[in-house]
């Protein structure tokens, strides 16, 4: 077999996924010649969260919206198909769906935002956590065809242009998370908690269900209540903990690790 | 999934009309068990009546009829909404306390308050359809009787059926003997209490409650109560947050002087439906609110349970449970 025959070249996709990625880097790496063995390498460095560190910046990579030019064309011979029209990260969206079709998928699929994961499926993970109207829902658990007039916004939309949102910048300085797979789930589902602290929400574990604070700060053992829809299993759950204290708080803590190399 | 048809409705006679005119349709609310149940192929309707426009999301003091003064909580109002509404957590702190010790954040902000005591049993024999299930294919057989039956109820079960109800907020609502309003295709409105709502299993576990097809929830009442200062619910499960019951006790007590002028004591996880433990209130009427006499009302509502070779370990729990949703009420120390 000729090892070097497999190498050489880029497929289109492959080339495309690096575009998307890294743009600014692709010339040159084109020009030193890429192949395909480490376009690959590189590909599993950055299913471990290392590319977002090493190559892109990690806040480059979460504050990054997908590529503007996917259109979606996916609506001709849908049975039973629903007209719906509704907003996502600010954005006013029409599209027909089947309705069997969930939000995370019509998300992921239709609208080419994969930050929003599916785990389970069936509600009992809180991976595919998005905030509706300034709540957070499951998204695996809605019908797109019943969100009519509703607002979303997902982990895609929930930094500022370029700039992260606190929760975000804080999971990367508390390392919130392990794979990185429940995290959207997770930052999204701690933005709308802090909303509810601050409207003074009750939790199964208040103390007293009938003093309501006008402004609540939550304890440790609030938060993971509190937190108790969204399942991590790398265990993650004492860092998720300190990057919501630390936001909640308002205050910076002291980052005790940095990125090796 | 099965292909369905979805239709959004904004009146209640259009959501009682075309569910009446088509006996396999579903109301769509929060969708949160539904959605699920259909995904495994449990529930297969070809129509979803999507009702979560419909104008039923009041939270208001009742200003006339038999429970003037009292609460009505509306059916589309959220799960989330209801728990921390302001006249919930003054006069119904244990509907509040029920309420979020079910499901997650995610789901209370999702889930309805008819939808939730509409909800579906979690018996994982129920769910999944290579077993059989008299629930879910009435006659086929009951699998968890013979199987793994840890989860299951203690109380009024029969041959066909061992299933239990997972609400936690249905728990509460039988404890205040609340009461639920529905409609019916021809615009007339019923009134359950709220404990002849749901059914035992006897011979036809495929039925949950008593409502008839087509039928709708519009509201639940809240009668007024005076067991807000001593209310507890206590939840006992495998892990400590998000997951269903193995026990759990919803208890209030109304003091006169040093003596209990009445108690209120429901159970979850035992039964079919929320489990009303009349012996226990009634041998509390008139005692002081002691340990002893707390252990003497929980033995004497345990003597009647029947546990299954799984489950044995649900009898002595219920007891303590009782005993430790009394004490924590009593002492109105919240969950310290």
């Amino acid at each position: 077999m000729n090892e070097e025959a497999e190498n050489h070249e880029l497929t289109a996709d492959e080339k495309k996924l690096f575009e998307d990625l890294m743009p600014e880097d692709l010339n040159e790496i084109m020009d030193t010649g890429f192949n395909r063995r480490h376009f690959l390498k590189l590909m599993t460095i950055a299913g471990t969260g290392m590319l977002a560190a090493h190559l892109l910046g990690t806040e480059q990579l979460l504050a990054r919206p997908l590529s503007p030019a996917y259109v979606d064309n996916l609506s001709a011979g849908i049975e039973n198909a629903v007209k719906v029209s509704f907003k996502v990260n600010g954005i006013k969206k029409s599209i027909e769906v089947d309705p069997r079709m969930t939000l995370l998928d019509t998300l992921r699929e239709r609208m080419q935002l994969t930050g929003s994961k599916k785990g389970c499926d069936h509600g009992q993970c809180g991976t595919c956590t998005v905030i509706a109207d300034g709540r957070r829902i499951l998204s695996c658990l809605t019908l797109a065809a019943s969100c009519e007039g509703r607002s979303i916004t997902t982990i895609e939309g929930i930094a500022n242009d370029h700039d992260l949102h606190p929760m975000q910048a804080s999971f990367i300085k508390h390392d919130g998370f392990q794979c990185g797979y429940c995290t959207s789930g997770q930052i999204c589902s701690a933005v709308a908690l802090l909303t509810e602290a601050k409207n003074g929400d009750a939790s199964y574990v208040s103390a007293d269900i009938r003093k309501r604070p006008a402004a609540l700060q939550l304890s440790e053992h609030e938060i993971r209540e509190r937190m108790s829809g969204n399942i991590c299993r790398c265990g993650a759950y004492p860092n998720i903990v300190a990057a919501i204290l630390e936001v909640q708080s308002g205050k910076a803590v002291e980052q005790t690790w940095n990125f090796a190399g | 999934m099965r292909p369905f048809k979805y239709t959004r409705i904004d009146t209640i006679p259009s959501a009682v009309k075309l569910a009446g005119a088509n006996i396999n349709a579903k109301f769509l609310a929060g969708g949160t068990n539904i959605l699920d149940l259909m995904k495994e192929d449990v529930a297969q309707p070809d129509e979803l009546i999507d009702i979560s426009a419909l104008k039923l999301t009041q939270i208001r003091v009742l200003t006339d009829g038999v429970n003037k003064g009292g609460v009505s909580i509306g059916a589309l109002a959220k799960n989330a909404e209801t728990a921390n509404h302001e006249l919930i957590r003054m006069q119904y702190p244990l509907l509040t306390q029920a309420i979020l010790a079910g499901a997650s954040a995610q789901i209370r902000n999702m889930a309805t308050n008819g939808g939730n005591i509409m909800q579906r049993t979690r018996c994982p024999y129920f769910y999944e359809v290579a077993m059989p299930c008299n629930k879910r294919v009435p006659g086929s057989g009951c699998g968890a009787m013979e199987g793994i039956n840890r989860m299951h109820a203690i109380f009024g079960w029969s041959e066909k059926c061992i299933a239990v109800h997972p609400s936690d907020m249905a728990v509460a609502l039988a404890a205040y003997d609340a009461i639920v309003l529905v409609q019916n295709r021809e615009g007339q409105q019923r009134r359950f209490s709220f404990t002849d709502f749901h059914r035992l299993p006897g011979e036809m576990p495929e039925k949950d409650n008593n409502l008839v097809a087509g039928e709708l929830i519009t509201a639940i009442e809240l009668p007024r109560n005076n067991y807000a200062d001593h209310t507890y619910y206590l939840k006992v499960r495998d892990r400590s947050s998000y997951a269903f019951a193995l026990v759990s006790v919803a208890a209030g007590l109304e003091l006169n002087g040093n003596k209990i002028a009445s108690a209120r004591i429901a159970m979850g996880g035992v039964a079919h439906k929320p489990w009303r433990a009349l012996r226990a209130e009634q041998l509390l009427a008139g005692k002081e609110p002691t340990e002893a006499n707390f252990k003497a009302a929980a033995e004497l509502e345990m003597e009647a349970a029947k546990p299954l070779a799984g489950n044995k370990f649900k009898v002595e729990l219920g007891k303590r449970s009782i005993v430790r949703a009394l004490n924590v009420a009593m002492n109105n120390d919240g969950n310290k």
